[in-house]
């Protein structure tokens, strides 16, 4: 572990990727504290008098947003949402397709043909109506959100980890590795997935953007986090139109998910190099 | 190879009807009324009634769904609540954009992304290597809606290199494709890199390199081919992806796709045009992960179908 | 030398004043381009419901009656001349002659009759059709046992005899709203299914072309029955065009008119600039923007409650939310309504005495949900309303849904609060009994119905039928005192809570003409497109 931790030190945009999300995490853990105005307050002269948002100023650092709501309260308070669902949703589809893209690809028969199956019909399935109706038969709210993300983000993994686990299950050493009698759960723990890790990186890390803005697209549809939660995906949505007059709305919070989603990718890629079995012990 | 796709293919129509049955139960549970809205606010329980039962909506919930797929089976998708008219025409009417749209989105992709990672790869750890992958960041972390309309005001209000929005010429076509093809571009490009990297690692690139090969040789020669296989898995699932994508872009760009038709019907809950798009889109999902699983083999000889 | 330049100046000023003299006289020719988000869904008249659709299906088909452009006045159309006789029982129409359907057929009696029997029968699924049902025999054809309409008489081909089973004083709006437009059989059947994609009308448009999800075309009728309109030649709705992106469009002079209005993004903008005052019409609508309560279930079974949430709702802040496009409301008719009371001032904002309201009801602390429509701005209205409420005490959670699920949880009754905004809004003729029977009154308040407060107050549908069964000319102006006087009553219980009346802000180029009250029409939403004009036109 010191050893792993020793080489990830050396890579130094990825040490400040991982203070960045600390600090993200920080912000969100302390919004309430850290947050000069109650997120959820739309001011009466937060509007200009034509109802225009106003710009950044020494009042509202970020300006306001288009219900004269403090934009920069709103941001501490929607890390709270982004992180829950860029971590968690992420994480289930990471963990899910991982694991289902494996089994399918390693043991392939009657199970493997099963899975894939399931991600066609998962595929050929549009997103957009089963957050619909998960939203229109659960409440609609955060947890809606978590689950349609997991739900749509998991097959796309399966069918990458599993096009690669067939890959690589084809070479020799796993050949070699079935023939000295290896059990199926050892190959696929000890030698195909450390070499899956740099894909389950890449879509860990790079998922978590664009898990934030699935977010955003939910909000597009009217299915995502409900109002007035704050969330990142969702100011940006509210203020899309906007983006020509005011686009401090758009873009801070944008900035906000792209820097999150950078800090996540070089940490990722620190990792990745880091866990490599093929790099160990060259470095 | 043709027993394989044989079983593909009564695989792909279970799936069909897997997706006509979820989609049929999913649209059944949503608490919306049709009848209220076509009926409208004037009208009294009789005629709500007699509407209900003219849609075939008093019946139970199975026997509408075989009445939907026997009539599906005979390529009759229904009629639209609001319009009054044939599903299918209409759907069939919309599907040529959209298709265009996707296929000019992959090729925007591919030009973007494969490049893009190549170069990646081979200045692995260097500036530009860092430069691309930013980029391909920036990409895929854009808002669709937000990039469509930067793209718009910068390229065709201010500059005014393309049209804003519109359908028909191949200069409409540019910007809307660019914009669904992005996001796709970054996934496309960290891929190849990634894949690319762990391609170099082999021992037979070493012996190329070994032999003096210069490297764009060795990377066109020996590596890409090896490379590029897990980006063909997903030119076919692209698609899927698209799919939703082309909702929010053909909204931007004024394209009129079988998104724009989604989102008028989503609002007003037109499910016989709902259902349509889905089983249309579903289609042409399955043809393109078919197709992703037919090349593989093509492009990796190490991959046996079976 | 400055003499000389002033008198330059004036040279030019007078140079450039006469020739837009000239041009602001209306022309014949010249073209004009609309764009709509939205891809209309028919043009078939006795369908078609939405607004967008509206005005088109009004500039290709024509009814018995029609409005003065730019007006709420009532004037003959496809008829020559009507009679009431019978109190109000009878009316007997004398149709134009020389009217041609787009095509060259003659219309007649026949095609009146036809059109209202498909208007009635279920088989149409119009959205209208409820509204003909004082025309006797209008329960046979609802109810199947017959196909004809028996209170629709065709005594020769120029006459057309309306009996009624019950005076109404409604009616002849009703002859003039686009259920009641007449259509020639012989293309209704031909077209079948795709009639609503092909229409054919006796309007001062004529259908040339509809792409799907692109754009549809209309050329003058030139054998329309007014002479000297309408005045363009040609007409081109696009549909799927943002309306940001039409905005920009019409900048660059590529589009004329943004159908959708302008977003608020770009509105403060667009008014700011001196140079835009001439491109920006401005009217009233018959709109009015309103909370319902569902004054079945607790809490909002309590008067006391709905008061309060109609004292504790900040509107001058609402109206600032949408730019003040729009006019604190006070009663549920818009002020451009007949009826509409000047001196009921209506729930002033009053959150102090909302609490106390509240206290006396004995609900210090409520739970409730408010629904609204999840298109931009009702979403944000909602969030407005809902801090409102939550200043006095009621804590209203937001369920922001599509279109049609709201309307589907109000007709079922499941909605405790809907903000209306987005659906049911917008007179379809300007009476006051459109304001009432379906959204406030008791036959509305049933599963599937549109009143989804389910108030439901028989004394008060007792007095709107006495009001409109008064048709006698000299009774009119104590129908609308009557009607005043019941909307008045309404409010005193509450059942909604008004929140604004929207006004309509058209942006159009520079090279269209016409008065602004064409481009705000309250009968053709958003534009009357037969009397606008084209500047440049050759």
């Amino acid at each position: 572990m010191g050893d792993y931790w020793r080489r990830f030190r050396r890579d130094k945009p990825a040490v400040w990727g991982l203070c960045v999300i600390t600090l993200f995490i920080l912000a969100a853990v302390f919004a309430p504290v850290l947050a000069p105005y109650n997120p959820s307050e739309q001011f009466f002269d937060g509007l200009t008098l034509e109802g225009s948002p106003l710009p950044p100023d020494g009042r509202f650092w970020f300006g306001t947003d288009t219900n004269g709501r403090d934009q920069f309260s709103r941001l501490l308070y929607g890390a709270q949402t982004s992180l829950l669902i860029g971590i968690v949703a992420n994480g289930i589809a990471v963990a899910v397709g991982t694991l289902l893209g494996v089994v399918a690809g390693y043991t392939r028969g009657f199970v493997g043909a099963a899975i894939m199956r399931l991600t066609d019909l998962m595929m050929a399935f549009p997103p957009l109506l089963l957050a619909i109706a998960l939203a229109a038969i659960l409440k609609p709210g955060l947890n809606i959100v978590i689950l349609v993300i997991a739900l749509v983000n998991w097959v796309q993994i399966a069918r990458v980890i599993y096009a690669e686990t067939l890959a690589l299950a084809e070479r020799e050493y796993i050949e070699a590795a079935r023939a000295m009698g290896a059990t199926s759960q050892r190959i696929i723990w000890r030698h195909l997935l450390p070499h899956l890790v740099p894909t389950i990186i890449v879509y860990a890390t790079l998922g978590i953007a664009t898990t934030v803005l699935l977010e955003s697209m939910l909000s597009f549809l009217g299915r995502g986090v409900q109002p007035p939660t704050p969330a990142w995906g969702m100011m940006i949505f509210e203020s899309q139109s906007y983006f020509l007059n005011a686009p401090w709305l758009v873009f801070i919070p944008g900035a906000a998910i792209l820097i999150l989603a950078l800090a996540f990718n070089l940490v990722g890629d620190a990792l990745r190099d880091v866990l490599d079995p093929t790099q160990r012990g060259r470095g | 190879m043709l027993t394989y796709l044989a079983k593909r293919i009564v695989a792909s129509l279970f799936i069909l009807l897997g997706v006509s049955v979820v989609t049929f139960g999913l649209t059944f549970l949503i608490p919306a009324d049709p009848v209220a809205m076509i009926a409208g606010r004037n009208s009294t329980p009789a005629i709500r009634e007699q509407i209900r039962h003219q849609l075939g909506l008093d019946k139970p919930l199975p026997a509408q769904y075989a009445g939907y797929l026997a009539r599906l089976v005979q390529g009759d998708l229904g009629k639209s609540y609001a319009r009054k008219s044939d599903v299918g025409a209409l759907v069939a009417s919309r599907l040529p954009p959209t298709l265009l749209l996707m296929f000019a989105a992959i090729i925007a992709e591919l030009l973007i992304g494969l490049p893009a990672g190549i170069y990646a790869a081979s200045r692995r750890g260097r500036l530009g290597d860092k430069v691309a992958m930013t980029l391909s960041f920036l990409s895929v972390s854009t808002p669709q809606f937000v990039l469509g309309l930067t793209l718009l005001y910068i390229f065709a209000y201010v500059l005014n290199w393309f049209p804003l929005g519109g359908y028909g010429k191949f200069s409409n076509l540019i910007l809307p494709a660019v914009t669904l093809g992005l996001a796709g571009g970054g996934w496309y490009s960290r891929m190849m890199r990634s894949s690319m990297i762990e391609v170099l690692r082999n021992d037979y690139i070493r012996t190329a390199r070994a032999k003096g090969m210069p490297e764009w040789r060795v990377i066109a020669k020996h590596a890409l081919r090896n490379a590029i296989l897990p980006i063909v898995a997903m030119i076919g699932l692209d698609i899927g992806i698209f799919m939703s994508g082309v909702v929010v872009v053909e909204n931007v760009f004024g394209w009129p796709g079988i998104g724009q038709l989604m989102w008028q019907a989503i609002q007003s809950l037109d499910i016989p045009i709902i259902m349509g798009v889905t089983i249309v889109a579903a289609v042409f999902i399955v043809l393109g992960n078919l197709i992703a699983d037919m090349i593989a083999p093509l492009v990796d000889p190490r991959i046996q179908l079976r | 030398m400055k003499r000389l330049l002033i008198s330059a100046v004036a040279a030019v000023a007078l140079f450039a004043a006469a020739p837009a003299a000239m041009a602001d006289a209306p022309k014949q020719g010249g073209a004009a381009t609309i764009t709509f988000n939205n891809d209309l869904t028919t043009l078939d008249p006795q369908v078609g419901y939405d607004w967008q659709n509206w005005s088109v299906i009004k500039s290709i088909f024509d009814g018995l009656m029609d409005y003065k452009p730019g007006t709420t006045e009532l004037e003959p159309d496809l008829a020559e001349s009507y009679a009431v006789s019978d109190g109000g029982l009878t009316y007997t129409f004398k149709l134009r002659k020389g009217v041609k359907f787009h095509n060259g057929r003659a219309m007649t009696s026949a095609d009146v009759k036809y059109s209202f029997e498909r208007a009635v029968n279920p088989a149409t699924q119009s959205p209208g059709g409820g509204y003909f049902s004082m025309i006797s025999g209008y329960e046979d054809v609802t109810g199947g046992k017959s196909t004809t309409l028996s209170g629709v008489e065709t005594p020769d081909d120029m006459t057309v005899v309306f009996k009624l089973a019950r005076p109404d004083a409604t009616f002849l709006h009703l002859m003039a709203i686009n259920f009641g437009y007449i259509v020639p059989k012989e293309e209704v059947e031909k077209a079948g299914a795709d009639w609503g994609k092909k229409p054919v009308g006796t309007g001062a448009f004529k259908f040339v072309e509809w792409v799907p999800g692109q754009d549809i075309k209309l050329e003058r009728n030139k054998d329309y029955f007014r002479a000297g309109v309408p005045y363009l030649d040609n007409i081109t709705f696009e549909f799927g065009q943002d309306p940001t992106v039409a905005v920009l469009r019409l900048k660059k002079g590529e589009v004329d008119i943004v159908g959708d209005g302008v977003p608020p993004a770009q509105f403060t903008e667009l008014m700011g600039d001196p140079a835009n005052k001439e491109l920006v019409a401005e009217g009233n609508q018959l709109h009015t923007g309103y909370v319902t309560m569902n004054v079945t279930q607790a809490p909002f079974d309590n008067v006391k409650v709905r008061q309060a949430v109609n004292m504790a709702i900040n509107k001058d802040r609402i109206v600032r939310l949408i730019n003040n496009r729009g006019v604190p409301a006070s009663q549920p008719l818009p002020p451009a309504m007949p009826g509409y009371n000047a001196d009921n001032k209506g729930y002033g904002y009053d959150p102090e005495t909302a609490k106390k309201l509240l206290a006396e009801a004995g609900a210090a602390e409520i739970s409730t949900e408010l629904y609204t429509m999840n298109v931009d701005p009702n979403p944000r209205i909602a969030q407005a309303i809902q801090q409102d409420l939550a200043a006095v005490g009621i804590k209203a959670e937001i369920r922001s849904l599509a279109q049609a699920e709201v309307i589907a949880a109000g007709g079922a009754g499941k909605a405790p609060m809907i903000w209306s905004g987005g659906m049911a809004w917008i007179a379809d003729f300007p009476d006051p009994a459109n304001f009432y029977y379906g959204i406030l009154g008791c036959v509305g308040a049933v599963d599937g119905g549109w009143n989804w407060s389910r108030y439901c107050n028989k004394e008060l549908d007792a007095r709107a039928a006495n009001a409109d069964a008064m048709v006698k000319d000299d009774q009119s102006a104590g129908r609308i005192t009557e009607w005043k006087a019941i909307f008045d009553d309404v409010m005193k219980d509450a059942p909604w809570a008004p929140v604004f009346n929207e006004k309509r802000f058209t942006y159009h180029s520079a090279r269209l003409g016409g008065d602004p009250s064409l481009f705000t029409d309250p009968i053709h939403i958003p534009v009357n497109y037969d009397y606008i004009f084209a500047k440049d036109a050759q």
